[in-house]
């Protein structure tokens, strides 16, 4: 390290570290450390009053056994397909207009598609509840064009309930990955595209081999942002459905409400929090490192 | 760029039937919040909010929510300029390393930190307060602030600062008379994003204040409809009142919620 002073208003070493301590304070104290404690719990049995039992990694043992901790599991990967894949394409094809052709009220179409995104999700859930409900106007449509036998109550129904909570995540996510990608096609010089019109290239061979290649740091990004949002999808979850029927849209989030909270089984439900803090962990550094690689 | 007649026309068809997807919901609460409750006569019932209002006590939910997002947003952001402006303009020991511990923040998910955070604090006897609700917020917010504002005071000239320095000014007046003025965009960016997170937290708000004196908006909205279940067109009244703010929020600022939100999800 040079022996210049911090910069050129500050001369003391010191100085830099009293800038960032009381940042440092309260998020160590309010994020940091309450990780570590939860890391701490998931070793124990305890109900979240009385004695507590130190027993090892049995909870995490446990959990290779557990029905509804593997339906989370399986939820969370069901839910990603509709919060991270179906807004990717329908993101592609939308920024791809919007760089292709010159859209009037372009503004206006990116608001409203994005819209979705600044509302509160307990908001989003009763918009949704009123939607899919027996007499709701998703049945009304249905019994209007004649399929009636489709009409449901979609989010009571065992085999209806994930994909219907999962839709609500494709209506989420399209609009921020609409402008992610957007932002990356903006990039794109119009030279490049002339020169492939000037070749013959049509609407579907420019995409594929100008357009889609250069955004794939925001695909990367893209994917990311989603999937950790469809694995931490509890209002949501908490609010439609309570990961019910059964345990049909139960996700590792709810799950670590319901244990801590509920069923008063704080060491398991810190087990699957940590699991969950792992998995979101991992899937950043995985999905950095591809998008690195293919930069 | 020129593109056909045909190819403009599927576009623009593509483009509405996308918007109205993203409307219907909206529209649909909006038209249910107006609809006669139970037995009422048919027509525009604008008494709905009204009665919401009263029946669901948004009033001190909402005011709940205002208290809560002022302490985060004014501490977050008070503390994110401090820490920012030494990542983003001065030289020591560790900066590195330091930053990427306050990286590490915006991984952690809520869900993990939520129960030892309720339990130890319980202890401590101070669920159900404000602090309870807040502070974790902040925590979450600061780690965000201080990535966000190292980028952004990084690319203002050294020269700024020499000139400082000639003048005389320490750290704290640099930060506060050239600093800051001249990062106002970036700073309401921040204010905006760290608002709408907070206004719309839930498992929080939830978790830290199990009492329910201190119901925020969005669980003030949750007990509505545990209460409101039938009774769809008060619920939806409550819904709108809670997202209100937010969608108003987001009309007139949109380029500060879009910046921050790509910007802050591409570095």
């Amino acid at each position: 390290m040079s022996k210049s002073p911090p910069s050129a208003v500050v001369r003391s070493r010191l100085t830099p570290y009293l800038f960032i301590l009381p940042a440092f304070l309260v998020y160590a104290a309010f994020s940091l450390y309450p990780l570590i404690r939860a890391a701490q719990f998931s070793l124990y049995d305890w109900a979240g009053f009385g004695p507590s039992t130190f027993v090892g990694l049995a909870n995490y043992a446990d959990l290779a056994g557990d029905e509804a901790f593997r339906a989370a599991l399986g939820n969370a990967l069901v839910l990603i397909a509709f919060y991270a894949l179906l807004p990717l394409v329908i993101g592609l094809v939308l920024a791809a207009i919007f760089r292709r052709g010159q859209v009037r009220g372009m503004g206006f179409f990116r608001s409203v598609i994005f819209l979705p995104q600044v509302i509160a999700l307990v908001v989003v859930a009763v918009a949704w509840r009123n939607i899919y409900a027996p007499n709701g106007p998703l049945n009304e449509l249905l019994r209007a064009v004649g399929l009636d036998g489709l009409a449901r109550g979609w989010l009571g129904d065992p085999g209806a309930a994930l994909p219907a909570v999962g839709f609500i995540g494709t209506w989420l996510e399209m609009g921020l990955v609409m402008l992610l990608l957007l932002a990356g096609m903006s990039r794109i010089p119009d030279d490049l595209f002339e020169a492939a019109r000037l070749d013959g290239a049509g609407p579907v061979r420019e995409f594929f081999a100008i357009t889609l290649p250069s955004v794939r740091g925001e695909i990367v990004v893209a994917l990311v942002l989603t999937i950790i949002a469809a694995l931490k999808t509890f209002d949501l979850i908490y609010m439609t459905t309570s990961g019910g029927p059964g345990n049909a849209t139960t996700v590792p989030s709810y799950e670590v409400y319901d244990r801590a909270f509920q069923l008063r089984e704080v060491g398991s439900a810190s087990a699957v929090a940590i699991v969950l803090t792992v998995l979101v962990f991992a899937i950043n550094v995985l999905v950095t490192r591809i998008g690195e690689r293919s930069r | 760029m020129r593109i056909s007649a045909a190819e403009r026309t599927m576009n623009y068809v593509v483009l509405v039937l996308f918007a109205l997807f993203a409307l219907v919901p909206i529209l649909t609460i909006l038209a249910t919040a107006l609809s006669p409750q139970i037995g009422e006569a048919p027509g525009l019932h604008l008494g709905n909010f009204v009665e919401a209002w009263q029946v669901g006590g948004f009033g001190r939910s909402l005011g709940n929510s205002l208290i809560v997002a002022a302490l985060v947003v004014t501490s977050a952001v008070v503390l994110s300029v401090l820490s920012g402006y030494a990542f983003g303009t001065m030289r020591f020991r560790g900066a590195t390393v330091l930053f990427y511990v306050f990286l590490l923040g915006l991984m952690i998910p809520t869900e993990a930190t939520v129960i030892p955070l309720f339990f130890d604090l319980r202890t401590l006897g101070l669920t159900d307060t404000y602090a309870a609700i807040a502070l974790p917020q902040i925590a979450q917010s600061v780690a965000f602030g201080t990535f966000w504002l190292r980028a952004q005071f990084r690319t203002l000239p050294t020269s700024l600062l020499e000139a400082a320095a000639l003048d005389g000014a320490g750290p704290m007046r640099t930060l506060r008379s050239v600093v800051v003025p001249a990062s106002v965009p970036a700073l309401t960016t921040l204010v905006v994003l760290a608002f709408m997170w907070t206004w719309n937290e839930f498992l929080i708000a939830l978790v830290m204040a199990p009492g329910g004196s201190l119901r925020t908006a969005p669980l003030g909205l949750s007990n509505f409809q545990g209460q409101y279940t039938a009774e769809l067109a008060l619920l939806s009244a409550g819904a709108v009142i809670v997202a209100l703010p937010m969608v108003i929020m987001f009309l007139f600022l949109q380029r500060h919620f879009i910046r921050g939100m790509l910007e802050g999800a591409v570095k």
